[in-house]
């Protein structure tokens, strides 16, 4: 049973008359790296931004299809039916997303990672320390800082700040964590850093990863989408879309002959 | 030719400077006498065009003002406290009138800026303290509520608001707003108080717009991964657009403050233009500006530099304010 | 809970929207009230002195035109200069001034002019008052040449030297008319902002109840004439005090729009 599973999904932007996303069919499969590849602009990040409605903080976009959500419980619902404000909040707490560019909140580093938990309603002081210490031990950023938590989080380098977003995302124990071209921002050190922390996360959450960068989505991912021009092309185990894939285009695109 | 050009150019920049300085020169050397005779007494001393025995110290006796009205009697200055003029005035405060230098030996005039002062920054204080609140919640509608075509239409409404010249802001004030203002609180129609709350009026759509403007320098990319971790849009506008636009907003809103503190016609017509400390909020009195509006063309000679060394010392007042304003707060936020 | 003060939260940000616009639209239906009831188009052929304001009106105008007639190149050069030829600290500070003396008491410029100009020639003038006007006007005209001349490509001007242009002709040719749409909207703006002016002109110009061409005597104005007429003790007075703002109110809505018109029609 896939965490995610994307059923006849078809998206379109307001004022726009054509879908971004046409009749996407796709599963996020539950402890499992799924990278979502191919050229600008075609519909991966749209995609990526469907799975947690992150969309709806602009009016007017157009929703067809299903996108089922599985929780621990194994209870299943479809997030596009979501309406009410509460729900959106809980689907969001359930489901975390990582921007291209780091985003650290205008305060503390301590508070960075503490925010989602106190929104959540974690007030205990001693529960919050020890959940932001795991959160940054967990995404190896608790030797670089534990000894200025209280220090602004505009001070961190970007791949610290980005491991920092990761560590606030992670703090709120979600089920599945978005990742948008996490790393493209970013030196190739830092990059390593990046996705040695996804692989590593994922004995605790399901992940979806956007990505520009082929190797990226060869080296850490289990799963691989191949889009184009709001289509889903090919869907199969990594292996086989970099080694065998079975579309022409899935093909070309790999092989750099366009994108 | 590409010479002249450039020496055009140059010299027209530094005409800036010339007018800034000249402005700091003209108003010092005119309010010269003004402040060789009071020097820094000025500041807090609050009476004004009053007579004085020569060589006594001020506050043994007061003679009463010799000359009586003659061109000096303003209709301007008048008119727009007529009504209450007999209640109003306090009987030593009587000879408001501005007189030229007496010709009596035995005695001299002296003027103290300590009204307009406290008149200039209690309106302020008055109108910052109204226009706030309701300034930041259009900002926060404009840039996070609202739907984008009712944002446009709404912030374009607003930002003409702001251009209305202010005089009208003070006509409005005084035949429409003050009365309601006086039957709620009471006190005099031309008060600290109605002129505070329209010059509040005022500086509201300025306000707005460019905290709106500060407010939108947020990234979107910020709001959002707030907004992915399950905030609601009061934490999203509490916890991250306020800190982050913070600067720029303070400077704003000081930039509004530069602007009241300047402002003429708007608190002309309400604060009853008499040089008397206010004793309540609803009480009649005068700022700068009012003071420089009502007076200048009737005054001369002393009277005239003082008015002046009240010049200066807004010019100083409002540069120091925006100085703050664009070169701590608003170069930061940039 | 949590949902509970956002909603009282974003309640409370629309009331005082709907506070601060309800304000606002008050000030401008009184002032339509207002204004039409005592507007008529006899006012357009009559002076002050016979109950019209045509003076006032042609002498705002003329006023307000000869402070941009100084102020506009006076404040495009300086801008230029700024941005194109200003290296280092010099424009800076040019930049910093203009700042500030944008936001400076238009009041103490109405002092300002009355000590260099109304006291040495004897009496208030319309120069003098077109001078102040034009001082409040210049830093207004600085910021936007500055601001829109920023915006134009660095290549473009480059494009121009490789040429073999000079610097002055790729300024105005090239560069002046790539951001000749947001001047000329910066410079309605501050047309519209310098019309409106009252305090600049109290004791600068003051203002006349005759028609007037004459720019050494005392020059009508209708601001300043508004504020006389508003403090008239008579109805008929202040009946003509709330035409004149409608007029005025109008004419700098019109000027403000169409600024703002030539920007969205040009993108």
């Amino acid at each position: 049973m896939p965490v995610l599973n994307i059923k006849k999904f078809s998206f379109t932007y307001p004022g726009v008359e054509h879908p971004s996303l046409k009749n996407i069919n796709l599963p996020i499969k539950r402890h499992a790296i799924t990278a979502l590849i191919g050229p600008s602009g075609c519909g991966k990040s749209t995609l990526l931004r469907s799975m947690n409605r992150i969309h709806d903080l602009y009016p007017g976009n157009k929703y067809e299809g299903k996108i089922e959500f599985t929780d621990q419980d194994k209870s299943v619902s479809d997030i596009l039916e979501i309406k009410k404000e509460n729900e959106f909040i809980e689907l969001r707490q359930k489901i975390g997303m990582i921007f291209q560019k780091p985003t650290p909140f205008p305060m503390s580093i301590f508070e960075n990672v503490a925010y989602g938990l106190k929104i959540a309603g974690v007030k205990n002081k001693t529960e919050l320390a020890d959940r932001v210490e795991v959160a940054l031990k967990g995404s190896a950023l608790w030797k670089e800082v534990h000894d200025r938590l209280d220090k602004s989080a505009m001070g961190l380098s970007g791949g610290q700040q980005q491991r920092l977003c990761i560590a606030r995302a992670v703090a709120v124990k979600p089920e599945i964590l978005l990742f948008d071209e996490p790393t493209s921002a970013l030196d190739p050190i830092s990059t390593g850093a990046i996705e040695e922390l996804i692989v590593e996360l994922k004995k605790d959450v399901s992940i979806a990863i956007v990505t520009h960068n082929m190797q990226q989505a060869s080296r850490i991912s289990d799963f691989t989408a191949f889009m184009y021009l709001g289509d889903l092309i090919e869907f199969d185990k990594t292996e086989n879309i970099f080694l065998n894939p079975k579309e022409k285009k899935t093909e070309d695109y790999i092989t750099g002959r366009f994108g | 030719m590409e010479k002249i050009f450039q020496k055009l150019a140059l010299s027209s920049a530094s005409l800036v400077f010339v007018l800034l300085v000249g402005i700091f020169i003209t108003l010092y050397s005119a309010a010269k006498p003004a402040i060789d005779e009071f020097g820094f007494d000025f500041i807090t001393n609050p009476d004004w065009n009053k007579e004085v025995p020569i060589e006594i110290s001020s506050s043994t006796a007061v003679t009463p003002s010799t000359n009586m009205s003659d061109k000096a009697s303003s209709e301007v200055k008048d008119a727009s406290i007529e009504d209450e003029d007999d209640m109003m005035l306090d009987d030593e405060d009587d000879d408001m009138m501005l007189d030229d230098e007496d010709d009596d030996v035995t005695t001299k005039t002296i003027y103290g800026g300590l009204v307009p002062i406290v008149g200039t920054l209690l309106t302020t204080l008055i109108a910052l303290v109204f226009a706030l609140p309701i300034a930041m919640g259009i900002a926060v509608f404009l840039a996070e509520i609202a739907p984008k075509n009712i944002s446009n239409v709404v912030g374009i409404a607003i930002e003409l608001l702001a251009a209305i010249p202010s005089i009208i802001f003070g006509m409005w004030g005084l035949y429409y707003f003050a009365p309601i203002i006086a039957d709620m609180f009471g006190g005099y129609q031309v008060s600290l108080l109605t002129a505070g709350l329209v010059l509040g009026v005022m500086i509201l759509p300025f306000m707005a717009a460019i905290t709106r403007d500060s407010m939108n320098t947020t990234p979107a990319v910020l709001k959002e991964s707030a907004y992915a971790l399950g905030a609601t849009k009061f934490e999203v506008i509490k916890d991250i657009i306020f800190p982050y636009s913070k600067v720029g907003i303070i400077g704003s809103i000081i930039l509004a403050l530069g602007r009241a503190l300047g402002e003429t016609m708007a608190v002309a017509f309400l604060i009853g233009s008499i040089f008397v400390l206010p004793q309540k909020i609803t009480d009649p009195t005068i700022s700068i500006p009012v003071a420089m509006a009502n007076n200048f063309g009737e005054a001369s000679g002393l009277g005239e530099s003082a008015l002046f060394y009240l010049a200066l010392i807004l010019f100083i007042i409002s540069f120091a304010v925006i100085s703050i304003a664009k070169f701590y707060f608003l170069k930061k936020a940039k | 809970m949590r949902l509970i003060i956002n909603k009282i939260f974003l309640g409370l940000s629309i009331f005082s929207a709907l506070i601060g616009l309800a304000f606002l639209a008050w000030i401008l239906t009184t002032l339509f009230i207002k204004g039409l009831s005592s507007f008529h188009f006899g006012l357009f052929l009559n002076d002050l002195i016979d109950g019209g304001l045509r003076n006032l009106i042609v002498g705002q105008m003329i006023l307000a035109g000869l402070a941009s007639i100084i102020g506009i190149p006076l404040g495009m050069a300086a801008g230029i200069y700024i941005q194109e030829y200003g290296r280092g600290k010099y424009a800076d500070v040019i930049r910093d001034l203009s700042d500030i003396m944008m936001s400076a008491p238009s009041i103490v410029i109405g002092a300002f002019v009355y000590a260099v100009v109304v006291v040495p020639t004897g009496g208030t003038s319309g120069f003098a008052g077109a001078i102040a006007l034009a001082i409040m006007m210049i830093p207004v005209v600085i910021n936007t040449t500055d601001n829109m001349l920023s915006l134009v490509p660095r290549e473009l001007r480059e494009a121009g030297i490789a040429l073999g242009a000079s610097k002055y002709k790729v300024i105005i040719d090239i560069v002046i008319k790539a951001a000749k749409v947001g001047i000329m909207t910066g410079i309605l703006l501050a047309f519209a902002r310098i019309i409106g002016e009252t305090a600049p002109l109290l004791f600068t110009s003051e203002t006349s109840n005759y028609f007037s061409l004459d720019l050494t005597e005392s020059f009508p104005s209708l601001t300043v004439s508004i504020y006389d007429l508003a403090n008239e003790p008579e109805e008929s007075s202040r009946d003509l005090a709330w035409a004149a703002s409608f007029i005025l109110t109008v004419l700098v809505l019109i000027i403000n729009l169409s600024g703002r018109f030539i920007t969205r029609n040009k993108k």
